[in-house]
């Protein structure tokens, strides 16, 4: 038989049937309660210590890789030297902060990152989701099977093939794109050299990447959605839009919000890694963003302080987004992370 | 229900698979291109002339890239890396899940806060770049390694698997058989999990065969970079290749022998890009339902 631990923590004898609660010791003899405490916890450790060492290298690895690096963001706030280390650098304050803040790239930085980060998620955002609407009412299952199969490898291939395939495409002479165009009339056009064209580029290609992939949360909520209802809704005469209307979307609702959440969450940190691929010196005015500013002023020129406070900045703004949205959320559709 | 269909019904169905059919061959299509382009006559892609089928079938491209040096050691460099990381992926992140799913552990809820605060805030780029700095790791393989040893996403997906797979009961008949901790662990829980460390296993694996970027941190050494590295400076930087299988050399003009040199070279870029994906191409029907599973198994907990 499952045994439930009880609120206070002890356990429950059962005596055939009914159980028993044992009184807590530490309402009677304050005293006695302590050292009862203590050997209750000796003998729990003697027991399950195993169970701690199971879970310890976990713990070393996320204190030294995560925790060991937010200590170390204190150098935002000092002029950090290698020779000097942490602790003995000068303290400077907010003065990098400052610094960035008014210093002349920060109003482009930032117009690029939340471009980018916007136009990924009003054209990246609701695709999936009517992929998976669209999915989930095809009616032949084998089609279906292989429509997904197909629709989810591109995300398995890596950043670096996905932009070498844009060179590729995008080349002005040999790029499937303009012979396209040329064919059609038009001239060719060096795409990735025009900063006009980099964030539709972006976005398009992460679209292509990833909208498979992202139809699995939704068809997995989707098939939650009890056959009854619908089967009543089509006798009333519901149309096979208002069924996806007024079942469906209401269902997976949910789901939507907590994603979107956490989609906003990351609305500063739009990733370097694409990016640095993508960038080149033509394009660099629509394609700067804040992670490829830090990059290349922190790990090229080595201006560890400075970058290090701009990372800050970033990750405290992300940080007040979520929270606002994750709170705007709760209060208004009762859907949120914590 | 196939009886009640209406005629606005089948106008939707229609419509429905006309659209469906259509998005998937344009996500196909890019695929489908890079592998009718890398066996087709290099000059034909360039031209245009190569839209729907092969032309002027070839595997000089293919010849040219096993020639190279450079994606042989890149391959290597990426098996080994992989491997390694997978193992101490596995070797973190299953204990700390089992562990973390026993309703035994005490302060849990402390545990799961100190884990999961790291998913929403980090230290940034350049504090765990002077920290892996710090450690001796640059240039080494171990700079690729061990930062990629953990995620805290991955230990979550294995936590909640052990929690709805395991029944708490299984525990207590072996605590009574007097088994110990570890020997639930290693003897009962993990001949149970093939399916999770499958997962766990592919999730690793894939992210690191395809990551290039700590490389481009941590590795100065040509001998170490890693695959994508490789595959970098030939499709982005365009780094020359040593081309030396140009067969029409023998028509003398050096300007036309200079064009094929290039033709060849954009030619090698779509074999490369098969050839580097071709592994996980391989793997993906067989293990995508594990994929699936993971993202699901991810779901329930938010």
């Amino acid at each position: 038989m499952r045994s439930f631990p009880s609120p206070d923590g002890l356990p429950n004898t059962s005596h055939g049937g009914y159980t028993v609660k044992k009184t807590k010791p530490s309402e009677t003899r304050p005293v006695l309660a302590r050292e009862s405490r203590l050997a209750a916890a000796k003998k729990h450790l003697k027991s399950y210590w195993q169970l701690y060492v199971l879970l310890l290298p976990a713990v070393v690895f996320i204190i030294i890789f995560a925790y060991q690096p937010m200590y170390g963001a204190q150098i935002a706030f000092r002029n950090f030297s290698i020779k000097k280390g942490i602790w003995k650098s000068d303290w400077v304050g907010l003065e990098h902060f400052e610094r960035f803040v008014t210093s002349s790239v920060f109003w482009p930085l930032l117009k690029n990152t939340l471009g980018i980060s916007l136009y990924s998620l009003i054209a990246g955002f609701p695709a999936p989701i009517i992929f998976a609407f669209m999915l989930n009412e095809l009616a032949q299952q084998k089609l279906k099977k292989a429509m997904q199969m197909i629709t989810y490898a591109p995300h398995f291939i890596s950043m670096v093939a996905v932009c070498g395939l844009i060179v590729l495409f995008t080349h002005r002479e040999y790029g499937l794109i303009n012979i396209f165009l040329r064919a059609v009339g038009g001239s060719g056009v060096e795409f990735l050299a025009e900063p006009k064209y980099f964030k539709t580029i972006y976005v398009i290609s992460g679209i292509w990447q990833e909208l498979g992939w992202g139809t699995i949360i939704y068809l997995a909520a989707l098939s939650g959605v009890d056959p009854q209802v619908v089967e009543a809704s089509v006798i009333d005469g519901a149309s096979r839009f208002q069924k996806i209307i007024y079942i469906n979307l209401p269902y997976i609702l949910p789901t939507i919000i907590i994603l979107l959440i956490l989609r906003c969450g990351s609305m500063l940190s739009v990733g370097s890694e694409k990016i640095l691929l993508l960038q080149n010196a033509l394009n660099m005015e629509s394609s700067d963003v804040i992670s490829t500013y830090v990059y290349r002023l922190g790990i090229k020129d080595a201006q560890f302080s400075f970058t290090t406070a701009i990372g800050l900045f970033n990750s405290i703004v992300n940080m007040i987004i979520l929270s606002a949205v994750n709170y705007l959320s709760g209060k208004l559709s009762g859907s949120s992370l914590w | 229900m196939a009886e009640r269909r209406t005629m606005s019904d089948k106008v939707f169905d229609t419509i429905n698979l006309i659209l469906l059919i259509l998005i998937t061959l344009v996500i196909l299509y890019p695929l489908y291109f890079t592998v009718i382009a890398s066996i087709s006559d290099p000059h034909a892609v360039a031209k245009g002339q190569v839209v729907l089928f092969v032309k002027g079938f070839t595997i000089e491209p293919y010849k040219n890239v096993f020639i190279n040096d450079e994606i042989w050691v890149g391959y290597k460099n990426t098996l080994i890396n992989t491997f390694v990381t997978v193992l101490l992926a596995l070797g973190i992140t299953i204990p700390a899940a089992y562990a973390l799913s026993r309703d035994e552990l005490k302060f849990k809820g402390l545990f799961m806060g100190f884990f999961v605060f790291t998913m929403y805030f980090s230290g940034g780029l350049i504090p765990s770049y002077l920290l892996i700095k710090g450690l001796g790791l640059v240039d080494t393989r171990w700079a690729l390694i061990i930062p990629a040893g953990f995620s805290v996403y991955n230990m979550i997906i294995a936590r909640t698997f052990f929690k709805s797979n395991m029944a708490q009961e299984i525990y207590e008949a072996a605590r009574i058989d007097g088994s110990s901790e570890f020997g639930i662990f290693f003897r009962i829980v993990l001949p149970l999990s093939g399916a999770i460390i499958a997962v766990i296993a592919l999730y690793v694996a894939v992210g690191h065969w395809n990551s290039w970027f700590s490389a481009l941190l941590y590795i100065t050494s040509k001998k170490l970079y890693p695959l994508q590295y490789v595959l970098r400076s030939i499709l982005i930087l365009n780094q020359e290749m040593n081309i030396i299988n140009v067969d029409s050399m023998e028509s003398g003009e050096a300007m036309q022998a200079l064009m094929r040199r290039k033709y060849m070279a954009e030619g090698m870029k779509y074999s490369v890009i098969f050839i580097s994906s071709l592994p996980m191409l391989i793997a993906y029907p067989f293990v995508q339902k594990y994929f699936v599973k993971g993202v699901m198994i991810g779901a329930i907990k938010g």
